[in-house]
């Protein structure tokens, strides 16, 4: 088989699960509909292998292969097939989305157990999965922003899972509006691509580009620039991040998939796939780079002071994609995607590990009430310290080597890009300290009340459900996790699940280490190949330079967040107390969301109540009315022929024929 | 024999067919003043068939025949139908079409 038959099936695989457990759902019991959600998924990430597989066969440069099936849509001199591309990238983005989904399909099997809408939930993440291959294999750019919108749709669907939770659908509608935008964006981006170069296709479009734009050019500029738009809304970066932290209203299993693992890359991927436009507008590229500079230090500093466990971790998410948005736009593509997938593993893993602490505590996602689990859930908290190391980059960990290779390529790129890394080093001190708040906070200490129960009886028995957000009562039967929910440490899919995952956390760093086997830049070479930036690489002394300060900030990193949260637990409270308009600044997270209120959601509210009170009104209603009138009017006048009386009826035919034969006579004389 | 004495004829039953259905109000007698113009045609039909000479008139009388049998068998049928729903045999009564 060749690499684009695994590739199709890759495609195949999960649609065809989330269509069976769909439409499935009165007649499979629900371990059948999870089993056959996980299966196909997994089926799925070994089609990814058959496909990596046939890739290696072959020369490096002969690496890329376009495929269709047939024609999406043709009209004149615009010709779209339903095609895939497939090449390192796209390969690689395949490997990570499944083979993180894998193990969160894994883990939603036990966490959603008590769940009443557990086929629909096995449906909906079998959809997503599909959608995110589909963004990622897609072979021109119509079929791209097919799979970005259904991404957008299949995180709607998720994020308001609960859907009688009023916090949900909220947060669900703002994440879909939010994802329009950025859609928008993307389809303006191709119209202009089309207008330029009069194709969609990837393999022309990127061999025409650098014929026909000067670098800098302003059409290459906008489209790059409507292009980051798209990838702004979709990885949660500045301006566009403000549904990201509201998601985590959807269950564990959907924060850990879409808002860590899978979605929220989707622009690291886009930027990365058109790189060649990014090299011919370096302009958009630096834009790009600086608001993920921006982001990463925005969200890392409103990860500090949140209460919220899953909230924090979400900004923590952002702060992330920001370093990737960062090594892709300066030209560290492969560091980029390598920081992408160690950030799949150890973000899935915190999230999970933080779904069963939040499902000990009854829902309850407040950290100020959390202590002592490292106690009551000991698997849980040692898995949650793995991902935590990782994410702090602690030396010898996954994130370790990723992060500070994008740093690292930052400083051999020199010039103004030294502020990158000196910049990164600080967000990466600012991860570590936040990672560690976390998890001092809720694992070490005396057992809180929930721990403690836990502890003695094994099982946590929680009262009538609330939604912590709001107070309101939950309502259990659209499925709501009930009482019987199942915390990590008491179902196999979830341990292993979460135990492949630290694995992976803390040694996927091992394939790519400087000057030793670095096999994830020998394998994404080729396709960035044509980037005069790509052959910038930083030397291996540099890279290990990097590397022991990176390790030096990373352990400071946590040893502050030992000295506030363990040693001197008293002090964050006198630092709150001192800096009080700080902290009060970061809790409101910069004022973002008052600030996008009162630049657009209001006035866009006022216009609409303009046209509501005038346009609709007068214009829209006058029409409507006094088209009615007409008909009407003419309705009523024409009615009164229609007596009833048959005879009159017969007079007025007779009449009429009379009349007729008259006219005949009378003109024929 | 002439032809116009049978034109002439069969204009005064159509006539008073036509007089028949505006003056009378009994769904009945209606009925056979529609007969009695249908059979006015027939007869101009065959008449004219006679003066030209060929047979299409006459054939076209015998469709018009089928057509009025049609008819009576409905119209009787609707006949039988108001009376054995006890409703007035008057067709000014009958006003439920009115708009």
């Amino acid at each position: 088989m060749t690499a684009t038959s695994w590739a199709w099936l890759v495609l195949l695989l999960p649609l065809l699960g989330s269509i069976v457990i769909g439409l499935g759902f009165k007649v499979l019991p629900w371990r059948v509909a999870g089993i056959i959600g996980t299966v196909a998924i997994g089926l799925a990430f070994a089609c990814g292998i058959g496909a990596l597989l046939c890739l290696l066969g072959e020369d490096a440069e002969a690496r890329h292969h376009a495929s269709s099936l047939w024609t999406y849509a043709s009209a004149a001199g615009l010709d779209i097939k339903l095609g895939i591309y497939v090449d390192p990238l796209s390969v690689f983005m395949v490997l990570v989305v499944t083979g993180v989904s894998t193990l969160i399909h894994l883990y939603s099997y036990g966490y959603m157990q008590s769940d009443e809408g557990y086929h629909r939930f096995f449906s909906y993440l079998n959809f997503f999965v599909f959608s995110m291959l589909l963004l990622v294999l897609a072979g021109n750019f119509v079929l791209l922003i097919v799979g970005w919108a259904f991404v957008g749709f299949a995180s709607y669907a998720l994020i308001s899972f609960w859907y009688r939770r009023t916090t949900a659908t909220r947060a669900g509608m703002k994440a879909f509006v939010i994802n329009v935008v950025g859609d928008i964006g993307l389809v303006l981006a191709a119209f202009l691509i089309f207008r330029e170069l009069g194709t969609f296709d990837y393999g022309p479009v990127f061999a025409k580009a650098p014929q026909v734009f000067h670098t800098n050019e302003w059409t290459v500029t906008a489209i790059c620039l409507l292009l980051l738009v798209g990838a702004f809304a979709k990885s949660a970066q500045l301006p566009f991040h403000t549904w990201l932290p509201d998601a985590m209203e959807g269950p564990t299993p959907v924060s850990s998939l879409i808002h860590a693992a899978t979605m929220v890359t989707a622009g690291v991927y886009l930027i990365a796939r058109t790189h060649t436009l990014f090299v011919l507008a370096p302009t958009a590229a630096d834009v790009a780079a600086f608001v993920g500079l921006a982001t990463l230090l925005v969200a890392g500093t409103i990860a500090l002071v949140m209460t919220d466990l899953k909230r924090a971790i979400a900004y923590s998410t952002m702060s992330q994609i920001g370093y990737m948005i960062m090594g892709v736009s300066i030209g560290a593509y492969s560091a980029g995607m390598f920081h992408l997938m160690t950030h799949a593993f150890f973000k899935a893993l915190l999230f999970m590990a933080a779904g069963s602490i939040i499902a000990a505590m009854a829902n309850n996602q407040n950290i100020d009430d959390m202590k002592g689990f490292g106690k009551a859930m000991r698997f849980t908290s040692i898995t949650m310290l793995c991902g935590g190391l990782a994410l702090a980059a602690f030396p010898g960990t996954a994130g370790f080597f990723s992060k500070d290779e994008i740093l690292a390529y930052a400083t051999a790129r020199g010039g103004m890009y030294t502020i990158f890394t000196v910049l990164g080093y600080f967000g990466a001190l600012l991860t570590a300290v936040y990672t560690f708040r976390l998890i001092f906070r809720v694992l070490p200490g005396k057992p809180c009340a929930e721990a403690q129960e836990l502890i003695e009886t094994g099982h946590v028995a929680h009262e009538e459900p609330r939604n912590p957000a709001t107070g309101e009562v939950e309502d259990t039967d659209v499925g709501f996790p009930g009482a019987e929910h199942h915390i990590a440490e008491q179902t196999w899919p979830m341990k292993v699940a979460m135990g492949a995952l630290a694995f992976l956390a803390v040694f996927a760093g091992l394939i790519q280490v400087p000057g030793l086997d670095e096999t994830i830049t020998h394998f994404l070479d080729p396709v960035f190949a044509d980037s005069p930036l790509a052959a910038i690489v930083p030397s291996v002394a540099a890279s290990w330079t990097g590397l022991a300060i990176g390790a030096a900030i990373s352990v400071a990193g946590i040893a502050i967040a030992y000295w506030l949260y363990v040693l001197r637990p008293e002090t964050p409270a006198a630092l709150i107390a001192r800096l009080r308009p700080l902290h009060t600044f970061l809790v409101n997270k910069w004022y973002f969301d008052e600030l996008i209120d009162i630049l657009i959601v209001r006035p866009a509210l006022t216009i609409g109540r303009f046209a509501n009170r005038v346009f609709e009104r007068f214009v829209v209603d006058g029409l409507v009315n006094g088209t009615e009138d007409v008909v009407g009017g003419a309705g009523r006048v024409v009615r009164t022929v229609q007596s009833g009386f048959v005879r009159s009826y017969a007079l007025l035919l007779v009449a009429g024929f009379a009349g007729l034969a008259l006219y005949f006579l009378l003109s024929s004389s | 024999m002439n032809v116009e004495w049978y034109v002439v004829l069969s204009a005064l039953l159509f006539t008073t067919g036509a007089v028949g259905i505006l003056v009378r109000r009994s769904p009945m007698v209606i009925l056979l003043c529609l007969e009695l113009m249908l059979n006015a045609g027939n007869l101009a039909l065959v008449a004219f068939s006679r003066m030209v000479g060929n047979q299409q008139g006459q054939v076209f009388a015998i469709v018009v025949m089928v057509i009025a049998a049609c008819e009576v068998v409905v119209g009787l049928g609707l006949i039988v139908a108001l009376f054995r729903r006890k409703l007035p045999l008057n067709v000014d009564d009958l006003r439920e079409l009115r708009g």
